[in-house]
């Protein structure tokens, strides 16, 4: 049999995921660097138009895993579909996005076929000499970064953090990849858990998504009544006040201030990061700011890698006159 | 209930890291501290103890420093404590982990286990899960809210972009737990001394060894990532680093 890789997409109530372009244009890159064939995987109940879109892209066919129990998300239904498809199929390689669907169930799946899976990753290499293919990832909150390989048998699994990939950089194939149905069966009580629909709580009050000039605030403004420091730098600006995770789960600022992956996307015109670190999860809610300027006392935060203008120091020497500065700044304007 | 939580012990997240000779894993001679969502996760077991009854029970595995985080969680209130204790275990892949943790709790009857939805260190956000299949228990992810029903429990899972969801399931089950679910409690005084009687069963790499097998991932290199941007780097005094970046906020960015 060929060397495969196989791409599992997400799909949600027949919407793609974004992020699965980019995992499509991870395998592509790849499937180019190894000379194995690139197929896709959809999982889900009525996703037949899914299917036909993925099939789109330059891959060489489209599994479709379509089954009623598969509808609303479970880990156990997932995990026994594609367990079942991989043993079927015998890919070399799964990817996947690295989306908190595929982090629920991925880890069960290498699992259950006792295999490993190397999550997360930022980037693929394929090394010359010693024909090693190695995964990128982020460690130690990004501090470090690791090649890493892998010591088993294939299949191998391995998701991508998002934006790892261009989701645009996907190809179309010249004509549509074949699109097969794959049959699967899921007994009675595999199933455990009983999801419901999902939900938003109480709508947010501001939307940061519209603020030109974000003052955000991580764990290094120390406490609480330190925020009135990055207020009145907002305030001198025109900005809104945002934060990390941690400053939220305090409660020192309400969650709809919270930036990030379980908080909000923005891109403002500059975003100002105080005190934070810069870890991932946080910098996929703002990377997308035009500038970017980090003030940080650890000249070694990863904040640092995506700032455009650096600060190292104490934001509580430095974000006082900043503020007059602006201020005596727009009086004269 | 009886509730194991599986608690680990990281850099602290101020500590300057520095690389091994071979660059592969840091040097250890810095500051640690317990993983932040395995604090939430033990605050969350003695909370449901409180409210239901029962028993919670810490685990870690790492070198004799790693005792730190369950003498911590016996001060806050766990009941007793299992230390898998080499410096190997250390570099176990997550698979093995579970593995080992699987192996050492064998002979016990937990109705939940929580652990963090991931650590600070290696970040997989997999042991938890990879553990629920070994034991071929039900598990959900990134947990916000845990209330006990009839039939075992209701979940809040925190989803992407602002949602949630809420799953009921049987127990026993694995919950991976999300930093945030409730408000940490400090050791009291009297906590911290009742923690010195409290049992602390310990595991050597011998007694796992043959429910673990070789890592099945490997990290070759470790190393600082590189710059992705240009970036300029502003210095001085606070308040000439202050005119400077008001001379950006106005003339580069548009943005006074
Ligand atoms: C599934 C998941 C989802 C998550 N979602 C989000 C999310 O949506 N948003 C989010 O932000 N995080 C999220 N996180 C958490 C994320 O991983 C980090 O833990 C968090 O972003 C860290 O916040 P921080 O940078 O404020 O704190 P830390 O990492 O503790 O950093 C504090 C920084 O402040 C600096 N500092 C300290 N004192 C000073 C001073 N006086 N002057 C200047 N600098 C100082 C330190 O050098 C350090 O770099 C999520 C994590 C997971 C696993
Ligand atoms: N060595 C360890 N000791 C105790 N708990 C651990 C250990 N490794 C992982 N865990 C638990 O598993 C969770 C997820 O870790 P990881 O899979 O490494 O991201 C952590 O938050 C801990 O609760």
């Amino acid at each position: 049999m060929a060397d495969t890789i196989l791409v599992v997409v997400e799909q949600q109530q027949g919407k793609l995921n974004r992020a699965s372009w980019e995992t499509i244009a991870a395998g592509q890159t790849i499937a180019a660097a190894t000379g194995w064939a690139l197929e896709a995987a959809v999982v889900g109940a009525s996703i037949g138009e899914v299917a036909v879109e993925v099939a789109g892209k330059k891959l060489a066919k489209v599994y479709a895993i379509d089954a009623v129990v598969l509808g609303a998300y479970t880990p156990d239904a997932f995990a026994v579909a594609l367990k079942q498809l991989v043993e079927a199929i015998q890919p070399k390689l799964v990817i996947m996005p690295h989306t908190y669907q595929v982090r629920d169930f991925a880890p069960k799946l290498a699992a259950s076929l006792g295999r490993s899976l190397i999550s997360d990753c930022i980037a693929f290499r394929k090394d010359d000499t010693s024909g090693q293919l190695l995964f990128t990832r982020q460690m130690f909150q990004g501090k470090f970064a690791a090649d890493v390989t892998f010591q088993s048998e294939a299949p191998w699994f391995a998701t991508f953090q998002n934006g790892s990939f261009r989701g645009d950089h996907a190809e179309d194939g010249a004509a549509p990849a074949p699109v097969e149905a794959f049959a699967v069966t899921i007994a009675d009580g595999v199933v455990r858990n009983k999801p419901e629909a999902w939900f938003k709580e109480a709508k947010a009050a501001v939307d940061l998504t519209q603020a030109e000039i974000i003052v955000a605030i991580g764990r290094g403004i120390k406490e609480e009544k330190n925020i009135a420091i990055a207020q009145a730098l907002a305030d001198a600006l025109g900005g809104e006040v945002a934060a990390s995770r941690p400053i939220c789960d305090n409660g020192w600022l309400p969650m709809d201030r919270q930036v990030g992956s379980s908080g909000q996307t923005v891109a403002p015109k500059v975003y100002i990061a105080l005190g934070i670190s810069g870890a991932i999860q946080h910098v996929v809610g703002m990377k997308g700011a035009r500038a970017i300027i980090a003030i940080n006392k650890d000249a070694e935060a990863p904040i640092f890698e995506i700032a455009d203008y650096a600060v190292v120091g104490n934001l509580f020497d430095i974000v006082p006159p900043l503020t007059e500065e602006v201020k005596k700044a727009r009086a004269g304007a | 209930m009886k509730i194991l939580v599986c608690m680990k012990q990281v850099p602290q997240k101020d500590a300057p890291l520095k690389l091994n000779e071979a660059g592969t894993w840091i040097r250890e001679e810095v500051s640690y501290e317990v993983n932040e969502p395995d604090a939430y996760a033990l605050e969350e077991a003695l909370r449901q103890k409180e409210k239901h009854t029962g028993e919670v029970v810490v685990i870690t595995s790492g070198p004799a420093r790693s005792q730190q985080v369950l003498r911590e969680a016996l001060a806050k209130g766990a009941d007793r404590a299992i230390h898998l204790e080499d410096d190997a275990f250390v570099g176990l892949d997550a698979f093995n982990t579970a593995k080992a943790f699987a192996a050492a709790i064998k002979d016990e009857q937990f109705d939940l286990i929580f652990t963090g939805l991931q650590s600070d260190d290696y970040g997989f956000a997999q042991t938890g899960v990879i553990l629920a299949e070994l034991l071929g228990w039900a598990h959900a992810t990134i947990i916000m809210q845990i209330e006990k029903t009839e039939a075992g429990i209701r979940v809040k899972r925190e989803l992407e972009a602002g949602y949630f969801q809420y799953v009921d399931m049987p127990t026993p089950a694995v919950l991976t737990i999300q930093s945030g679910i409730n408000k940490l409690r400090y050791a009291t005084l009297i906590g911290i001394k009742n923690a010195k009687n409290k049992p602390m069963r310990k595991v050597a790499m011998a007694e796992v060894a043959s429910a673990i097998g070789p890592n099945l991932q490997k990290i070759e290199r470790l190393y600082v990532p590189q710059k992705s941007k240009q970036t300029q780097l502003l210095e001085g005094s606070p308040g000439e680093i202050a005119k400077k970046l008001v001379d950006k906020l106005r003339n580069e960015l548009r943005a006074i």
